[in-house]
């Protein structure tokens, strides 16, 4: 193995890194907001990578009636389980939010497919329509379940998970595809030769991660998510509406998820089930992190993408094994480390 | 009509293959019901009553059914001789897994079983000498007194034997002094642990039975299958037998047995029904199960046994019986002789000074109060002597020995009990129950014996303990309630009768009186007065003055972490520094 072999793995690693970065920085934004561990997080990647997919082959991405769908029945729970949602203005707001914006969503796509305006215009289609499924779904599943405990949340997100994938393989069918890459440029840094994508993907998560941080830094609702984060009741005493602390994390996960799905779409081949193991490997981040930490999350997530790409190399049968199994070790150290038995909530 | 059902259905159960009109069909999904309700038996005990979610039930599965496949056909080993194989295999995989995460976190579990779930399914699949992604095939039937049953309505009456017997097991193992403590783990850690368990081990013996079960049902499996690959046991298969679990009620044995039967029948309707309804080749039944299993999740959490068992015979409880030995006690100190020393202890939250400098000592067979307002301090100073917390500095010293530091059951051990100022009961549990977790200690009985019932004459002896103790504390009429169903108080007094089970030496009551009516208040001062006679030292925090100086020797008080005062309650009552900070300076 020589140098522009290694150099070679180490840019897929890091790029696919960067990927599995993004996922879990927005799984431990769900889990500490939320306390849902949001396995369908990887769906938002396959659907992301798909409906980009569907817009560029000209077809008509079915992702858009989903959130039409999805959103009707957001907003009927809503009027059905709370009296206060049937007043004249949160009323107005909802039929706004829940019908009207994914209903100007469907048109705009439904003008745009034919006409074919490039990445430029479809991009934002895409993301602007799986944004939106996020606190859709937070309202119809995970609202309800607020008070349950995180083993049932979890249950919650693995049925989320499973028909989300069964309607991926209805809507968008068994075949994977991938996009036309967003640059097609190479650069020469030394003996390494540096693929534009990569650095698309690499330029997006660094921006992401310091637009996330300023979010939460400098911004009442960013502070007011930590606060929910740190202490929902608390939250709630001051004030803070938690329930729209969910849904802002979902959105956020929702965006960061369909971003991923349009960012490696022109790198890999992406099938309706690819994302399960693609969001997973960000939930092996997610855990060396400790599924608190960003940084380390981060971190992580690099690690994970450089271990894939040398075990593909090496082993390449393996590979999953080998990713799925680094968690083994970092459990033993938690476990080690934990001196006390954590009490359950 | 009650009792006759279950009889009926067994009946049915017996005879229905028998019936030659009976479609093949049906047997074949009856067993594969079968086959599922083994594992989900499993993860009844693991989620249902331990409260930890595990997606590695089918990977379990996989190791029975790969280890019997691997032995019968390349060593020609019978299958008989291959099934201790396979559980042993299987057990050491699951305690070595378990032991990694049962120390942490609930959620590290899930997500740690997910991990490995998938990482076993890329390794079944890729290893040489199982097949590959192809598996194994040519894998002998199981044969009973020389005859092979290829059929599937012999191999019927294995399946169904072994889940009866797995069925009765778990009934027996749940019902025990380990199932107690497996039951205890939803209740959270520290009170169980104050009563000696080891929960950690509790949550590995429920995971190891589970693995178990599961490697039972993939042995069968693989002899009735007569080939294996990896498929079925991925993660899909073990998001799928915990979707049985939810369905048919992840807290109840039976359960099990229905929660696998509607979803298998449902999955097999729903596979042959939606694609003739929406046409192509869609996954719908997936994308059903998910929106189910939402829907159930939120409006019946419980599953459905519980809507099953309004049919049902009602099992009249247990009562104890008086016949049953006394428990035996242990060697209480001299009165007078210095049961616990505490000394210069503190303890640091951060930058946050709880306890700073607190030293006072407590002599066999005194009441010793430790009062003070709200955030003095009292409560952590109860958590360092038993070990919920550990002391920053400082000694905690028990009849000399020092015991600062040690786990909360290794405290528990020792002869010291406690009660929790938020009660700590499980609310599902019969009071009874609850209070038979506090004689923990007084029993040995572990998996085996529970399992066999070679417990029985131990458990007579704890729950005759149980109930003389709740009697003795004007409890004795609650005894098979739900512990959730009492009022405040009596959860209290329970808790009290639970810490009198472990037979302490110290008893440590934190706000025993709050929340208690006037003449229950004067019996529980009684029935402390009673106890400290018999030789029981007992500390105790409480804010109801009234009670606390009719009752006490002697008193502490702490204000801001800092012991201010200790004397007789005479004396307290003029120390002008309580009384600044009970009531404010004077100016």
């Amino acid at each position: 193995m020589d140098s522009t072999i290694v150099l070679f793995l180490a840019q897929d690693g890091v790029t696919n890194g960067a990927i599995y970065a993004l996922l879990a920085l927005s799984l431990v934004l769900v889990f500490t907001i939320t306390r849902v561990i949001f396995i369908p997080q990887g769906e938002f990647v396959a659907y992301g990578a798909l409906t980009l997919a569907a817009f560029e082959r000209g077809v008509f991405p079915m992702t858009a009636w989903f959130t039409v769908a999805l959103g009707l029945a957001a907003f009927a729970a809503d009027v059905i389980r709370d009296p206060a949602a049937r007043r004249p203005r949160r009323l107005a707001k909802a039929l706004a939010g829940d019908i009207g914006a994914p209903a100007a969503l469907l048109l705009a796509t439904w003008v745009a497919v034919p006409l074919k305006l490039g990445p430029l215009a479809e991009v934002p289609l895409t993301l602007a329509m799986l944004a939106l499924l996020g606190p859709f779904l937070y309202r119809l599943v995970f609202q309800p379940l607020a008070e349950a405990s995180v083993l049932v949340l979890l249950i919650a997100a693995v049925g989320v998970h499973l028909a989300m994938v069964g309607l991926g393989l209805l809507v968008f069918g068994a075949e994977g595809f991938r996009t036309a890459p967003l640059t097609a440029a190479m650069f020469e840094v030394g003996p390494a030769l540096v693929s534009g994508q990569s650095l698309w993907v690499l330029g997006v998560t660094g921006g992401l991660i310091a637009a996330l941080w300023a979010f939460f830094e400098h911004t009442l609702t960013g502070k007011a998510l930590r606060a929910t984060a740190v202490n929902r009741l608390g939250a709630r005493l001051v004030g803070i509406p938690t329930t729209a602390a969910g849904r802002i994390a979902f959105a956020l996960a929702a965006l960061i998820g369909a971003l991923s799905g349009v960012l490696i779409a022109p790198v890999t081949t992406v099938f309706y089930d690819t994302g399960f193991l693609t969001g997973l490997k960000g939930f092996v981040a997610a855990i060396i992190g400790g599924l608190v930490s960003y940084p380390l999350g981060a971190a992580a997530a690099i690690l994970v993408g450089l271990v894939e790409a040398f075990a593909s190399f090496w082993a390449s049968t393996f590979k999953e094994v080998i990713v799925f199994t680094i968690i083994i070790p970092v459990l033993l150290w938690r476990s080690l480390r934990s001196t006390h038995v954590e009490d359950e909530e | 009509m009650r009792r006759v059902l279950p009889v009926a259905a067994l009946a049915v159960g017996v005879l229905l293959p028998l019936v030659p009109a009976t479609p093949e069909f049906w047997i074949t999904l009856l067993n594969y019901i079968g086959l599922s309700s083994l594992v989900v038996m499993g993860l009844v005990v693991v989620t249902g009553v331990g409260g930890m979610t595990s997606f590695g039930q089918a990977a379990f599965c996989g190791f029975g059914a790969y280890t019997t496949a691997v032995l019968t056909t390349t060593y020609g080993l019978s299958p008989w001789l291959s099934l201790p194989a396979a559980l042993a295999l299987t057990g050491v995989a699951a305690w070595g897994l378990g032991l990694l995460t049962v120390r942490l976190s609930g959620h590290y579990l899930p997500l740690g079983t997910m991990a490995w779930a998938i990482s076993l399914f890329y390794l079944f699949g890729n290893l040489d000498e199982l097949g590959r992604h192809d598996g194994i095939s040519g894998i002998p039937p199981l044969s009973v007194a020389g005859i092979a049953l290829y059929e599937g309505r012999a191999v019927y009456y294995v399946i169904w034997t072994v889940v009866l017997l797995a069925a009765v097991a778990t009934f027996h193992l749940l019902d025990s002094r380990v199932g107690r403590a497996i039951r205890a783990l939803r209740g959270g850690v520290t009170a169980a642990e104050a009563f000696g368990v080891d929960t950690g081990r509790a949550k590995l013996i429920a995971f190891v039975y589970a693995a178990l079960l599961a490697a039972v049902s993939g042995w069968l499996f693989a002899h009735v299958q007569r080939a294996v690959n990896p498929t079925p046991f991925g993660l899909n298969a073990s998001i799928e037998y915990l979707f049985m679990a939810v369905v048919g009620g992840a807290g109840h044995v039976w359960g099990a047995v229905l929660g696998a039967g509607l979803v298998t029948v449902l999955k097999d309707q729903l596979q042959a029904v939606l694609p003739r309804l929406f046409g192509g080749s869609g996954n719908y039944e997936a994308i059903v199960f998910g929106a189910l299993l939402v829907v159930l999740l939120q409006y019946a959490r419980d599953g459905l046994w519980p809507l099953v068992t309004r049919f049902l015979p009602e099992r009249a409880p247990e009562p104890a019986k008086p016949g049953a030995e006394d428990l035996p006690r242990r060697a209480f100190p001299v009165p007078g002789k210095t049961l616990l020393d505490i000394d210069a202890l503190q303890k640091n939250f951060g930058g946050l000074v709880a306890v700073r400098d607190v030293g006072f000592s407590v002599r066999a067979g005194e009441i010793i109060g430790l009062i003070g307002p709200n955030g003095a301090g009292k409560s952590t100073t109860f958590n360092l002597v038993t070990g919920v917390l550990r002391p920053s500095a400082g000694e905690v010293r028990l009849l000399g020995e020092r015991i600062g530091g040690l786990p909360s059951r290794a405290i528990a051990r020792r002869g010291v009990a406690r009660t929790f100022q938020h009660v700590k009961l499980l609310p599902t549990m019969s009071v009874l129950d609850n209070v038979m977790l506090g004689a923990h200690l007084r029993g040995r009985a572990g998996v085996a014996q529970a399992v066999l019932r070679l417990d029985r004459v131990e458990e007579e002896r704890l729950r005759w303990e149980a109930t003389r103790q709740l009697e003795r504390c004007g409890l004795g009429d609650s005894l098979h309630r739900p512990a959730g169903t009492l009022a405040l108080g009596q959860s209290r007094i329970v808790e009290i009768a639970r810490a009198l089970c472990l037979d302490p030496m110290l008893l440590l009551l934190d706000e025993p009186a709050a929340g208690l009516r006037h003449a229950e208040k004067r019996a529980l001062g009684d029935l402390l007065r009673r106890l400290r006679d018999e030789g029981t030292t007992i500390l105790l925090v409480e804010h109801d003055m009234d009670f606390v100086m009719g009752l006490v020797d002697r008193l502490v008080v702490m204000e801001f972490g800092v012991k201010i005062a200790e004397g007789l309650p005479a004396e307290i009552r003029g120390n002008p520094a309580v009384l600044e900070a009970y009531l404010g300076g004077i100016e």
